[in-house]
């Protein structure tokens, strides 16, 4: 394809849940959102509205909570960069808001979930014990049009209440 | 931290987990933007910008000479029939002579990269003559048509009793709702792959397979079998989806250049491409006695259907018909009507019609409780429908209503504690802008009630197909039934528990290839539809096992049960596991569940149309500052009527969610129209309830009287939450501020910039010509 696309075109490498990954001919306008889903295939991260209005497309980028869909790709390079995929240990296994998703009736159509599960992680992490209107503000960045938030709160509840013992 | 799986694998009646539950929250279930082949193209379709004009040509040469552009398509392009429509095919494929409301498609394009393909959609040359637009649903009727079929979509009447009769109270009043969109966070999506026989696959987020495919066999000039749909995962819909959106344009690009097309809209796109909800102008007239007993109801209602039909016949008669919403009205003059304009086509939306009505006749009832001097609660009980009466269209209630009950629950239910002066700054109206006075903020209190008819009705012959089959103990249940979000997928495996007793129940992928039609996920009718057809199959692959059990054994069929996964006989001669029933027998059944047959309506909107009706009520408690004109929703109390709970986890999530989309209705969302334009195609301009402005949710009752002729006794529970949430909503920013606030949503400037006891303008209500013979 080379040229064939839109113009000139790049090689970097991107560290992603704690791989490095190859992009070969990538276009330097290309969102990390895009770059993920589509050439790395790692499509976990959604793509709602890609202007950072709705958090679909929340991923870790070197600790720090952020809309891929706002990042290009090529300014990514050296970052460390993790997505929903990285968040469970392993194959069959969930992690403790991915699973408090699940049984608080968190999950709807889903759309928003992978969003919603890093965000949660990014606030937990930071904030371990937070108060319902701050778990309300730290999520306000992320829209889900399925549940009204009420199982996705109760999910962040359940989850803080695991973790506090 | 990490949890190994332990997946809730319930009955009727218990919180069973989603079978894509796993896949969901690893960011692991393909949706329909997530797809992906080989060799794929990336298709972009180009649209109007103009909402009225002329196409005087379409040049797409410069677009072909960008590199790695592989076609562009216009309506020439089209084989087959060049229009499309749910009920009439009177929208293009592409626009040819005219477009007709901003957004319509006029030709597509397929290229290597998304950002070729857009650069190659804007190197197409349009020539439009604009023209000037039709956005005035009022005067549509009898303005100059903008369609060869007219400008009047659907109108329908209803008339009961006497239409002179005269209560002692008389109130009245013009009311608007503006236009709601879906904004489901799956944008419409899709993956068309040519087929070696000519035909096409195409992977597509969509509420009904089978109708999507009728219509784009018409388009593509192929035989349905050549034209196979395949549900990808769907992110949301609430109505988004039940008209085609890409489904022809992307398999033209895959047939046109023999390479698979995958299409995602933008979310500007996804704003312009799909149908929304209805807004609606309503004049009604309520007359009472003096005891509150209504003696007569009379509206007209203009629903703005924009440029095509969609479904506007369906929404109309909804309208129409639960022009009244949940009361005894003797005497009854209804018109509704819809009709085209060069605004954004309307279509479905979540307890669509009713929603609109719902919000004019819950703010009559509030009139007519102040008129009186009763109390709100009080006339809405004096007036509620109950087991055995007519509706205004003549058709007796046969199944359960109970709409007192929802009524004296909600209403029963505490109030919450705290209020204006007690609130955290950030629980003030404004919230973290900490811009309110806590001086000027007032609390109110709203109720409000509906109803919703539940499937398809109107003489429609609607039925849903499934099959079951049986081996070594796992159930495979394949079902066309299309999953949004609401859980369909989980009350598969319930049912096929429940009666086969076993404990894996595997989903078939839906498709067109492998079964008939499930009909649409729409009008709360899959869990009825659906459920009621994977009963129907399981319960025939249990009668065929139980059968050929019990003559391997000499007994009667009658002899055995299935009691907690194992056959078992009444002498317990036989106890069997299931798995180990029938080793290596494939038991298959298929099935197809009819609900009772409706008719259609007379002219004056007479005839037993509906199955099933759903109640709700709502109670919404708000916070107004009134200087600057917001609102904060401290609460919402609800009791609805659901017949029998077979997912408790699900119902919630059912009500809660239909709440935050009643609550968006009332104070935030609209498409915002300048001659037709649309101004905030966007989640930046079009703004939804976040976690801070939802409220908590109040479940004061879940009305459980098991409904006759459905077949596990519950009635759809997604649409009524919609309905008269937004009602009660914006009654209690009546209540609050003392405004008489017609319009919905209600925006700051209508509380802030209005002055108290602003009423209807005198003399402007057309009733008056519709009700003088």
């Amino acid at each position: 394809m080379g040229a064939d696309i839109v113009g000139e075109l790049i090689d970097y490498q991107l560290r992603v849940n704690g791989h490095e990954h190859d992009v070969a001919d990538g276009w330097l306008g290309e969102s990390l959102l895009y770059v993920l889903r589509e050439r790395l295939g790692l499509p976990g991260s959604k793509n709602a509205c890609e202007q950072g209005e709705c958090g679909s497309c929340s991923v870790l980028m070197d600790g720090r909570l952020v809309c891929s869909c706002m990042v290009l790709a090529a300014s990514a390079v050296g970052a460390e960069i993790v997505t929903v995929e990285g968040l469970s240990a392993g194959y069959n296994e969930l992690s403790d808001i991915q699973a408090a998703f699940l049984a608080e009736g968190g999950v709807q159509c889903g759309f928003c979930t992978p969003g919603f599960v890093v965000s949660v992680h990014d606030l937990l992490e930071h904030n371990p014990d937070p108060t319902e209107l701050e778990v309300r503000e730290a999520v306000s960045g992320n829209l889900c049009r399925c549940t009204g938030y009420g199982r996705i709160l109760a999910a962040v509840r359940a989850a803080q209440e695991t973790r506090q013992g | 931290m990490s949890t190994a799986l332990d997946i809730r694998r319930g009955r009727i009646g218990e919180s069973a987990a989603r079978p894509d539950g796993v896949p969901k929250v690893r960011g692991e279930f393909a949706f329909s933007s997530d797809l992906f082949s080989e060799g794929m193209l990336w298709g972009h379709i180009v649209r109007s910008p103009y909402p009225a004009a002329a196409i005087r040509g379409v040049d797409v040469s410069e677009a072909l000479r960008i590199p790695g552009v592989r076609a562009a398509l216009t309506s020439d392009d089209v084989p087959g029939r060049k229009t499309y429509g749910l009920d009439y095919p009177d929208q293009p494929v592409f626009a040819w002579d005219v477009v007709r409301y901003m957004g319509e498609p006029v030709a597509a394009v397929a290229a290597v990269h998304p950002e070729t393909a857009r650069r190659a959609a804007a190197a197409i040359i349009v020539d439009y003559a604009p023209t000037e637009p039709l956005t005035d649903p009022v005067v549509a009727a009898d303005a100059e048509p903008i369609h060869p079929l007219g400008n009047v979509l659907h109108r329908q009447r209803v008339r009961t009793g006497d239409p002179d009769a005269r209560g002692t109270v008389v109130v009245e009043g013009r009311y608007e709702t503006g236009m709601q969109d879906q904004a489901q966070m799956g944008p419409e999506s899709g993956l068309a792959i040519p087929a070696e026989d000519g035909g096409v696959d195409l992977y597509i987020a969509t509420q009904w397979l089978h109708i999507d495919q009728e219509q784009m066999a018409a388009c593509l000039a192929l035989p349905l079998e050549k034209v196979r749909l395949h549900l990808a995962g769907v992110g949301g819909s609430f109505g988004a989806r039940e008209d085609l959106s890409m489904q022809v344009q992307i398999c033209l690009l895959a047939l046109r250049t023999g390479r698979p097309v995958k299409m995602v809209y933008s979310r500007e796109e996804s704003f312009l491409g799909h149908v929304h909800r209805h807004p609606a102008v309503m004049w009604y007239r309520h007359h009472a006695d003096a005891d509150g007993r209504l003696v007569k109801v009379e509206a007209r209602i203009i629903l703005d259907g924009g440029a095509y039909l969609s479904t506007s016949t369906a929404v109309t008669m909804n309208a129409a018909c639960m022009a009244p919403g949940p009361y005894r009205v003797p005497n009854a003059v209804v018109e509704a009507v819809a009709v085209r304009t060069n605004n954004p086509p309307c279509g479905a939306m979540r307890g669509f019609g009713s929603v609109q009505v719902c919000f004019a006749h819950e703010a009559q009832m509030d009139k007519l409780a102040a008129a009186l001097g009763i109390d709100p609660v009080e006339l809405r009980l004096r007036n509620a429908l109950k087991s055995g009466d007519s509706l205004i269209t003549g058709q007796t209630l046969r199944g359960t209503a109970p709409v007192a009950e929802v009524i004296r629950t909600c209403a029963a239910a505490p109030l919450p504690a705290g209020g204006p002066v007690t609130a955290t700054e950030l629980e003030l109206p404004g919230g973290a802008g900490r811009t309110a006075d806590r001086d000027s903020v007032r609390r109110g209190v709203g109720f409000a009630v509906s109803i919703k008819n539940l499937m398809y009705g109107g003489g429609f012959d609607d039925y849903s197909s499934a099959r079951c089959r049986l081996e070594d103990g796992v159930a495979t249940i394949t079902c066309a039934a299309v999953e949004v979000g609401q859980g369909f997928v989980t009350l598969v495996q319930q049912i096929a528990r429940e009666v086969l007793g076993v404990v894996d129940v595997v989903l078939a992928p839906p498709g067109t290839a492998d079964i008939g039609s499930a009909g649409s996920t729409s009008a709360s009718r899959q869990t009825w539809m659906s459920g009621g057809a994977v009963q129907q199959a399981c319960l025939a692959v249990r009668e065929r096992l139980l059968t050929s059990i019990a003559s391997r054994h000499g007994l009667a069929r009658e002899a055995l049960e299935i009691v907690e996964g194992r056959i078992v006989s009444l002498d317990r001669e036989v106890d069997l596991p299931i798995s180990e029933a029938a080793p290596g027998e494939v038991l298959e059944e298929t099935a197809e569940f009819h609900h009772a047959p409706t008719a259609e309506l007379d002219a004056d909107g007479q005839g037993d149309a509906f199955v099933s009706f759903a109640f709700a009520a709502h109670r919404a408690v708000v916070d107004v500052d009134l200087e600057l004109g917001l609102v904060r929703v401290v609460e919402i109390a609800t009791s609805q009527d659901v017949g029998r709970v077979l997912n408790p986890v699900q119902l919630v999530g059912q009500l809660e969610g239909g709440i935050a989309q009643g609550v968006g209705l009332a104070v935030m969302e609209e498409i915002v129209l300048d001659h037709g334009r649309v101004r905030n195609p966007s989640f930046t301009d079009y703004v939804i309830p976040t976690a801070l402005d939802m409220p908590p949710v109040h479940i004061a009752a879940l009305i459980e009287e098991p409904e006759p002729g459905s077949p596990m006794g519950a009635k759809g529970a997604g649409e009524p939450p919609m309905i008269s949430s937004m009602a009660a909503v914006v009654a209690a920013i009546r209540d609050a501020t003392g405004l008489e606030l017609p319009r919905a949503p209600v925006r700051p400037q209508d509380i802030a910039l209005a002055r108290p006891g602003q009423g209807p303008v005198a003399g402007s209500s057309p009733i008056t010509q519709e009700v003088s013979p």
